[in-house]
């Protein structure tokens, strides 16, 4: 049977046996990459050519805004659509608004040559216009931001507002962390969270504003009662997704080694649900930092102190757009510094180290 | 008929013990009144085919679900939830703690359970690390290790913790043929080093027959005992029948599949 499926092919193929060499025998050969590449591989450096690149095309349009003229004006005139009867208003607005729409893109094609051509010419001509009233250039804001920093108060402000978002992000996690165990540990309090969850999380904190200056007052304690709201609902869903997902082998091993209660939660829950923990942190963490923002631009001027959006607020109302700007670079410089310092290190100590997110 | 021949107490008795779990819509009787003894130093092998319910059974000897209708006892004492005198030893790779090395895994289990605390939780951690040819690799993450070598740390663990009975359910059944021949070696070596007591769960007729000295033959749906038969290692030839004991059990497992066969043969 076997001689139908095989036919005897030791006459055209013999075998052989071989003896391999051990790997002493050879080294294993690598050769380091150029330093061109070793240089490219570093993301971090590869994202600082990019800021460059932005902070250098804001700088040439802020130094030359009347050489960059968008085409597009080309409009159906709105005049006609508001002069139709009601019944036909709504359609035929938002034809308007389409053809409008698809016009300006054919009419942006068509005239990029010409606007190139023309914005070359207002820069040979030499007649540049600047307007820091709308966007002050680059180095402006920067040395704006300078002196913001050593002459005026924003370093105080940042500090107010750290303080402040630490003290609603801290109690956001307590009560988050009270709510998974609580939820985790216990049936009814599983219902109470995903209940409390699914209502506030689609609710944006700022929208409970009013409220907390009803409550509270004007100062720190409402806008810890919007951040806190903020942190709470945004890392209590991502805990309790992450304990729920966490394999039912790994929660057999705790149990059978005697863990029980908040010691299982403690050494089994939280590491095994550590990245979507972590998600969790750093949503919260977002969401936090605009809410802050936010709630200072509306109040936040508590006997004089404040943070850096009340700075926002208060350098447009005098007009010094510059400072505008260093505080809008502040918020962002802020941001991206605790996204790539803290929780970039968190991940590599952690979830990375562990294998368990790449 | 068996009480002529018990010399001891056995270690773990299983009365009559019925499990049913439910799904969403069913209640799925899993095993329908199973009786079996385990000796101390037994290699007592669960074997059946998928969904006779052995998996459930181990569960149950885990303590992790209550049996609906029978008792299992561990050296007399009822079990009614997890604890450390039953180590399991699972399939999943997951059974490690993917955020400790293979070192804080084995102690972790000894230091949650209260057995030992500190340096000498260490030092029977590394003895046992040791035991599976893993020193090198016992400040290693999981994540870093194959296979096999993540059986051998959950395997180290269980063994670690000196448990009344170790129970292993299909540990070598995510394993490569090859490492999967290997681990059974292992396991034996072992054995012969500790003499623990193992309730192993398989599918596989030769992994039952080379790692079992007993074996108890389930059948599907729900598993009811068929078989429970003796086993040195050798697969040997019973003269009574002249038949391999691997070829006993298959056609025992596969009674009615054979049947079905033979007319075309």
């Amino acid at each position: 049977m076997h001689d139908t499926i095989r036919p005897d092919q030791s006459a055209s193929r013999p075998e052989y046996v071989r003896e391999t060499v051990d790997d002493s025998g050879f080294g294993v050969v690598q050769k380091p990459l150029t330093p061109w590449e070793q240089i490219y591989n570093q993301a971090w450096l590869r994202k600082i050519a990019i800021l460059i690149v932005i902070a250098v095309l804001w700088e040439s349009y802020a130094s030359c805004m009347n050489a960059v003229k968008f085409a597009g004006d080309w409009k159906i005139p709105v005049a006609l659509a508001n002069s139709l009867p009601d019944a036909v208003y709504w359609p035929a607005a938002a034809s308007v608004a389409l053809v409008n729409w698809v016009f300006w893109f054919v009419e942006v094609a068509i005239s990029t040559p010409r606007m190139v051509y023309n914005g070359w010419a207002t820069v040979r001509a030499g007649a540049c216009e600047e307007n820091p009233l709308l966007v002050p250039k680059f180095t402006v804001s920067m040395v704006a931001l300078w002196e913001a920093l050593w002459t005026g108060d924003l370093l105080s402000k940042v500090v107010n507002s750290v303080r402040l978002l630490l003290q609603g992000y801290a109690t956001g996690l307590f009560l988050a962390t009270i709510l998974t165990t609580l939820a985790i540990l216990t049936t009814i309090g599983n219902d109470f969270l995903e209940t409390l969850t699914a209502m506030f999380n689609p609710l944006p904190a700022i929208a409970l504003l009013p409220l907390a200056l009803i409550w509270f007052g004007l100062g720190d304690k409402s806008i810890t009662f919007v951040l806190v709201h903020s942190v709470l609902w945004a890392v209590a869903l991502n805990t309790h997704s992450g304990f729920k997902s966490v394999s039912n082998t790994m929660r057999m091993v705790g149990r059978n080694y005697g863990l029980t209660g908040i010691r299982y939660v403690a050494q089994i829950l939280i590491p095994a649900a550590f990245p979507s923990i972590l998600t969790g942190l750093k949503i919260g963490w977002a969401f936090a930092w605009r809410t802050l923002i936010a709630a200072e631009l509306v109040f936040g001027a508590q006997s004089g102190k404040g943070g850096l959006g009340w700075f926002i607020y208060e350098a447009k109302n005098q007009l010094e757009i510059p400072t505008v700007f260093a505080g809008l670079v502040s918020v962002i410089m802020i941001g991206l510094l605790v996204e790539n310092l803290i929780f970039r290190k968190l991940e590599a100590a952690t979830v990375r180290k562990w294998g368990m997110q790449n | 008929m068996n009480v002529a021949v018990k010399t001891a107490a056995p270690l773990l008795e299983v009365n009559g013990v019925t499990l049913q779990y439910k799904t969403k819509q069913h209640l799925v009787t899993a095993t329908y009144r199973v009786s079996f003894d385990v000796l101390s130093s037994d290699r007592f092998v669960l074997l059946g085919p998928s969904g006779c319910g052995k998996s459930t059974l181990l569960k149950a000897v885990g303590g992790y679900m209550a049996p609906t209708e029978g008792t299992i006892k561990l050296k007399g004492r009822e079990i009614v939830k997890p604890g450390p005198d039953r180590c399991m030893v699972f399939q999943e790779f997951d059974q490690l703690l993917p955020w400790k090395t293979v070192k804080k895994n084995v102690t972790f289990a000894l230091e949650a359970s209260g057995k030992l605390k500190g340096k000498a939780a260490e030092e029977k951690a590394l003895q046992y690390i040791e035991k599976v040819n893993l020193t090198k690799f016992s400040d290693s993450y999981p994540h870093t290790l194959s296979g096999g070598m993540k059986q051998r740390v959950a395997l180290a663990r269980a063994m670690a913790m000196e448990p009344d009975i170790l129970l292993m359910d299909e540990p070598f059944a995510a394993l490569d043929a090859l490492t999967r021949r290997k681990m059974q070696e292992e396991l034996l070596q072992l054995w012969a080093d500790i003499k623990f007591t193992v309730l192993f769960v398989t599918h596989s007729i030769p992994e039952a027959v080379l790692i079992g000295n007993r074996i108890l033959l389930l059948s599907p749906h729900p598993g009811q005992v068929k078989a429970e038969m003796n086993s040195d290692g050798s697969d040997p030839i019973d003269p009574s029948t002249g038949q391999k004991l691997s070829d006993r059990i298959h056609d025992m497992l596969f009674a009615d599949r054979i049947e079905e066969v033979q007319p075309h043969a």
